[in-house]
Parts: structure tokens; C-alpha cells; sequence
């Protein structure tokens, strides 16, 4: 798979530098980026090749929607690309234009670019347009999956907020060390490596299971990418100082993003609260329930 | 960093294992209260151990020829885990098996491996570890315990403690200074086998705050050990103890040990306050955490399958899942104290009392957070 996700890394570092990020979400037209990514034919990584696409499963997409979240993105790619799947599954016909899996209130500072949204279910899925508010049944159903979305962002974000986090605490230098010398900052650095690898293998649980995800699957993964998000968005605020802060930084493109990646789609109290219902429907010893298959 | 940790799934032929495992389990813990298994590897049977062994569930990873199942990682974490999760009591064995037995194999001479480790794999040796001494905790290297040279073998003075299980065991594994002095640091340090029933050792129990007491005192004075009781090379001590850390830090039980209360506390739940939405969230929630630490304990029993030592890996698992351990605790104490009215029954309360008290030391056995968030750093390449 690796052959895949490389040149996707290199489209992304020449396509969305974090100037790119910032004309964005300043307003800043969109379409160039979009159209690269549209010329390079990802965005039909998940859909079967019986009608024309790469036919990834959604594990093996997965590291491309992390490498959305490490370069922060801001637009609905990895949306797209399960949109495509899923429409193509249902012999439905799509455009080149993005689609987004907003199932709930958006959480990012700046207003959503896809003028259409994907609704109904995952086995008759529906394009609408992004003004005609949908129905909330109409939403729910697709939760999940984007839900597993997040928890990818979140997981390629805070990969590179842990690399960027160490290089700063190695490279910044007080009371005439490094401040990664200060045990206190190694401490937290720690942490800050536990929640990454967390957040990853959480976001891994989500797409383990195939295209849609198990609820249950996608539960455990936006839970715990959620909750890892904000630990992982403090700690490294707190080892940057105030330069972290700043605008021209470009650590905030992240952390900002983290909160709202986080925050959408279901918390981590929403999807809790699911798993709880669930634990609730079928009594059973800890252990028990984890060696139970997770049902889709 | 870390991307070696990855989702790991256990072979068909090590998932067979659960069903007679567990039907083992079920007769011995029929009885036994929550409270009692709460104390998981705390719980001590020496004769529930030799069961384990005569079934073939101890020295899974041992070889055969030397009286082991010859199977690998993954084999291991399942019984573990079942052991673990019922709260079996299986502290006779423990240490042996986890770490003791590993350990001779990779740095123990023909002789020893032929003595011990057949006997670990019955459940019939019961090992103990001898690191820390009252000025010696987190600065292990700072023991004072000297194994001297003699004729034919060595003089053992010192005193080790928090040993855990040493009253009933039958040997300790100890790191002792055999060269030199604590301002050697990490030269001159070697590991003895000491046979706890050799005259001059005294071994007196320590109660702990929940009255129990596991662990004890042990005593040295001129305690002679034949040549064979050096295991591994004369000053290679730290290293090896390094290794043997390695083994100790590794296993799923760093996840595990407040799970009887969580599976205690659910039942309640699920009887008294099904529709609570407030305590349904704190179970999903806790439920998620523990769903992707067992994957991340997982993928740490992966690389211990191809034959690594992910001593890194293994810290930065066990810190996060003891911080879910004694999460545990707090959050079924907040849920009951939230409702005063309710009654809690008996077996809950003490369970989650005895999980209470126990919990801080989760995050001291076997090194403590300060000092695995510490090779944590070392390994993101900080210091
Ligand atoms: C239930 C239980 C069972 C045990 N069983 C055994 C056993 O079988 N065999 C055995 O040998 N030992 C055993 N121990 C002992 C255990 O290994 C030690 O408790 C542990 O290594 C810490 O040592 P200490 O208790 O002396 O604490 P100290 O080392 O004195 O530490 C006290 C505090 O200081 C912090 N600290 C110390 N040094 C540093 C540093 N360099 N940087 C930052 N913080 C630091 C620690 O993290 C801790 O917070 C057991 C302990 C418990 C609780």
C-alpha cells in the first residue's frame, strides 16, 4: 500500500504547504487545491475498481485520511472519497465537486466549501444540497463513518504535533539548555507520545472492520481520538510557549483543527454514551464483550 | 514515532485456548467473592497454579524440551488476559512465569534452565524478585546487597524489600553488587539465585493499607550460594535486569487490574439503574478506553512475538493503562456516591474498597509513572 500513500504525502506537501492552509481558511479560493486533488484520482481510492476506482478497503485508505490531518487540510477530501464509495456502491452518479459528511453541528471556525452533503443511510446513501438542512434521522445513520474520519485526522494531526512538539523541545533553548532537558517538559512529552500512539491505534479500531464501520468500532475510535485530541493540543501548547500561539506559528493549524475534529461528529461523551447503550443491551463481563465481533 | 505499534490480531490456534482455560478458571473461582478476586495476581493458590501448569498454560513460552508449551506471545496474552480478567488467583505462579522463567532461559547456564524452568512450567518453583532495598528504589542501581566470593561459591549479606510473595516462594532472583560500590553505578552488579530456605535468610511480611500482605522483608546474614547460584555474567547484572524488566513491564496485566470491580459495578448497574444515562456514558467510556489499550497491549505482545524487546513501547502502554486502572475506581465510586439513597451491596462495596486502596500502587510496581514517562522521553530522543 505504501506505493499509494507516499505519492499522496508528496501531492499534499507540494499542494496544501501551511500557506495554502492559511488563504483558505482566510477565504481564499479553494478551487486550485481541489481540482490537484481531483486530477490525481484519490479521491476514488475507496471506490471498487469494477467502476473505475482503486478499490482500497477502508484500512487501507485509512493512512491517507491521516495524511488529510497532518497537513491539516481544509477541505472535505476524505469525506469525498467515502461519499464516492458508497454512491458508487448504490450505482448512484456523482460530480467533481466535494461532498461533505456533516452529520451535526460544524465545529470549525471557518464555513463548510462543499455545496453538497451526503445523507441517508450507508446502503442508500443521498446527495442534498449543503443549504437544505437535513433531517436528523437522515444524518444519524452516517455517523459512524464519519465519525472514523475524524478519528483519522485526529490521529495524522497528532502524529506531527508529537514530531514537531519534540524537535521544538530539542531545539529551544533556556537557562542555557534545551527545554527538552527539564524533566518536567520530558514528562509531559511522554504523555503528549502516549496519546498520539493512542489516538492512532484508536482511529485504527475504527476502520478495521471494512466500508461502513461497525458503530461499535467507530464508537471506540472517535471516543478515544477525541479525547486524545485535547490532551494532545494542551500539552503542546504548554512546550511551545507563546510562539505556539502565534498566527505565523504553524502549530495552531493543528491544534485548532484537533479541537474541531474532536468536537464533530459526536464527542467523545456522545459516542460514550452510545457504547453505554450498547454495553446496556447485551450484559456481559468486560472481556466478554470485547471478544464479541462487533456487529454493522 | 512508535509506528511499529500497529493492530495485531492473535492466531485462531491461541484463541482455542480460552474455552478450557475458562472452564478451569470457573471451578476455582466458583466460589470466591469479588472482593477476593479483585485481587487478582495478589491472590495466592499454589495449588490452583499447579492445576494451571499439569493443564499446560504456564511456560507458554518456553520451549518444549525444557518442559514449556513452545508457543509464543500471543498464546501467553490470552491466558493472561483470561486469568486476569476473572480475577483467578494467580500469584504463586506469577513471577515465575512472567519473568523469572524468560530470564533463565536467555542468560542461564544448561544446568540452571534444566533445574528451574521444567518446574516453572508445573507451577512447582515459585520465584520472587529481589530489586528494590529500603535505600534503593527507583535508583536500582544503587543496591548495597554484596554477594562476596569463597571458596566454591558466594556470602550473600543485605536485605531486599517489598518482595513480593517472598514468604511462600522458594527462590528469589537477586540483583546484587558483586564488585565494587554503589558509586560503580551499573558496573559490579550481577543477579543471584537464592534459595529462600537456605539458613541465615529471614523473610518478615509486610501488611499493607488494605491489611493484606503480599509482599515482605527479606533478610541476608552470610547466606552461603554455591557457584551455580550466579545466573547470567558476573557484572552483567544491570543489563540483564534491564531485560527482565522488559519481560515484567510487557504483559496485559497492566490494563487489567480493576477490571473485577468494573465487571462488579456493571452488573449493579445493568440490575439497579439501567437507563442512567449519566452512569451508561461513564461505562461506555470507560469501556472505550480499556478496548484500545487492549490493542496497544496487543501490539506491544506483537513485537515481543518477532523477538524484540519494545522496553519503550511496553513503558508507554503500561503508563496509560495503569492511569485507566486507577481511573476505574474513581469513576464506579463517583457513580455510587452519586446516588446516596442506593443501596450498594455488600461484595460491591468491599470490592471497591479493596480497588480504592490497592489502586495507587499500580502506578509503583514495576517502576513507577515518573520513571517510565522518564524512557519514554529517552526514547523520543529527548536528554
Ligand atoms: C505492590 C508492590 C509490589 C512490589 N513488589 C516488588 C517486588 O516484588 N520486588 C521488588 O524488588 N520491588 C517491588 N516493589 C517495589 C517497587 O519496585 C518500588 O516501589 C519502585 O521501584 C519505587 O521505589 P520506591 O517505592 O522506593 O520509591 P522512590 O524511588 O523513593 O520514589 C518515590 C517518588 O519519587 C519519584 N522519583 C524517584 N526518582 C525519580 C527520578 N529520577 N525522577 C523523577 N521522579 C523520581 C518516584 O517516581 C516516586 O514518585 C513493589 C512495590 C509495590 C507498590
Amino acid at each position: 500500500m505504501q506505493e499509494l500513500i507516499e505519492p499522496f504525502a508528496r501531492l499534499l506537501e507540494d499542494l496544501c504547504p501551511p500557506s495554502v492552509v492559511r488563504a483558505i481558511e482566510a477565504g481564499g479560493d479553494w478551487r486550485p487545491l481541489w481540482q490537484g486533488i481531483v486530477d490525481s484520482g484519490y479521491l476514488d481510492a475507496l471506490v471498487p475498481e469494477e467502476a473505475g476506482g482503486a478499490g482500497l478497503a477502508l484500512n487501507e485508505a485509512a493512512p491517507l485520511v491521516g495524511l488529510l490531518g497532518r497537513h491539516v487540510v481544509p477541505l472535505p477530501v476524505g469525506d469525498t472519497m467515502v461519499a464516492r464509495a458508497l454512491l458508487a456502491r448504490a450505482g448512484t452518479a456523482w460530480s467533481d465537486e466535494p461532498i461533505a459528511l456533516a452529520t451535526g453541528a460544524s465545529f470549525a471556525a471557518t464555513p463548510p466549501v462543499a455545496a453538497q452533503m451526503l445523507v441517508g443511510t450507508p446502503d442508500e446513501p443521498r446527495l442534498v444540497g449543503a443549504e437544505a438542512l437535513a433531517d436528523p434521522a437522515e444524518r444519524a445513520p452516517l455517523r459512524p463513518l464519519a465519525a472514523v474520519l475524524r478519528a483519522q485526522q485526529i490521529a495524522g494531526a497528532g502524529a506531527r504535533v508529537l514530531e514537531m512538539s519534540v524537535a521544538y523541545a530539542n531545539d529551544r533553548v533556556q537557562f542555557g539548555k534545551p527545554i527538552g532537558r527539564q524533566q518536567a517538559l520530558q514528562q509531559q512529552l511522554a504523555v503528549l507520545a502516549e496519546q498520539a500512539v493512542a489516538a492512532r491505534l484508536a482511529a485504527a479500531i475504527g476502520v478495521r472492520g471494512g466500508l461502513p464501520p461497525a458503530p461499535r468500532d467507530a464508537a471506540i475510535a472517535k471516543h478515544g481520538a477525541s479525547l486524545a485530541a485535547a490532551e494532545i493540543a494542551g500539552i503542546a501548547h504548554a512546550i511551545h510557549g507563546a510562539i505556539g500561539i502565534s498566527e505565523e506559528y504553524d502549530l495552531q493549524l493543528l491544534t485548532r483543527s484537533l479541537h474541531a475534529w474532536r468536537l464533530a461528529d459526536g464527542g467523545a461523551g456522545y459516542w460514550a454514551a452510545e457504547l453505554g447503550r450498547e454495553r446496556a443491551a447485551t450484559p456481559a463481563a468486560a472481556l466478554d464483550w470485547l471478544l464479541a465481533p462487533a456487529e454493522v | 514515532m512508535f509506528e511499529t505499534l500497529t493492530l495485531a490480531a492473535i492466531p485462531a490456534e491461541d484463541e482455542a485456548l480460552r474455552a478450557p482455560l475458562r472452564a478451569l478458571i470457573a471451578e476455582t473461582i466458583a466460589a470466591m467473592p469479588a472482593d477476593r478476586r479483585a485481587r487478582s495476581w495478589q491472590g495466592f493458590d499454589a495449588g490452583f497454579s499447579r492445576a494451571l501448569g499439569a493443564a499446560g498454560f504456564l511456560g507458554l513460552t518456553m520451549p518444549v524440551d525444557y518442559g514449556g508449551a513452545g508457543r509464543g506471545a500471543f498464546a501467553r496474552f490470552v491466558v493472561v488476559e483470561e486469568l486476569l480478567a476473572a480475577g483467578a488467583p494467580v500469584a504463586a505462579h506469577w513471577i515465575a512465569d512472567r519473568q523469572s522463567a524468560p530470564l533463565i532461559l536467555r542468560f542461564g547456564t544448561e544446568a540452571q534452565r534444566r533445574r528451574y524452568i521444567p518446574a516453572i512450567c508445573r507451577g512447582e518453583a515459585l520465584f520472587c524478585i529481589g530489586m528494590s532495598e529500603p535505600g534503593s528504589g527507583s535508583d536500582l542501581a544503587s543496591v548495597r546487597t554484596r554477594a562476596d566470593r569463597v571458596d566454591g561459591g558466594w556470602r550473600l549479606n543485605g536485605q531486599k524489600i517489598w518482595t513480593t510473595g517472598a514468604l511462600h516462594c522458594d527462590y528469589m532472583i537477586a540483583l546484587v553488587r558483586t564488585s565494587g560500590t554503589s558509586a560503580d553505578r551499573h558496573a559490579g552488579l550481577s543477579q543471584v539465585i537464592v534459595d529462600l530456605r537456605a539458613p541465615g535468610v529471614t523473610t518478615r511480611p509486610i501488611t499493607d493499607l488494605t491489611g493484606d500482605a503480599h509482599f515482605a522483608e527479606v533478610f541476608f546474614d552470610d547466606v552461603l550460594l554455591d557457584d551455580d547460584a550466579l545466573i547470567g555474567t558476573e557484572g552483567g547484572g544491570w543489563a540483564q535486569v534491564t531485560a527482565e524488566l522488559a519481560f515484567e513491564r510487557s504483559g496485559p496485566e497492566r490494563i487489567y487490574s480493576s477490571v473485577v470491580l468494573l465487571d462488579a459495578w456493571t452488573r449493579h448497574l445493568l440490575r439497579e439503574r439501567p437507563t442512567d444515562v449519566a452512569a451508561l456514558e461513564a461505562l461506555g467510556g470507560l469501556s472505550a478506553r480499556l478496548a484500545v489499550l487492549r490493542e496497544m497491549s496487543l501490539a506491544v505482545t506483537a513485537r515481543l512475538a518477532d523477538g524484540e524487546s519494545p522496553v519503550v513501547e511496553a513503558s508507554l502502554v503500561k503508563d496509560l493503562g495503569t492511569r485507566f486502572e486507577q481511573d476505574v475506581p474513581v469513576i464506579v465510586g463517583e457513580d455510587l456516591a452519586a446516588h446516596p439513597d442506593a443501596p450498594v451491596g455488600g461484595e460491591l462495596l468491599r470490592t471497591l474498597l479493596y480497588t480504592t486502596q490497592a489502586a495507587p500502587s499500580y502506578s509503583l510496581r514495576g517502576g513507577t509513572r515518573e520513571i517510565l514517562r522518564g524512557i519514554i522521553a529517552r526514547g523520543l530522543g529527548l536528554r
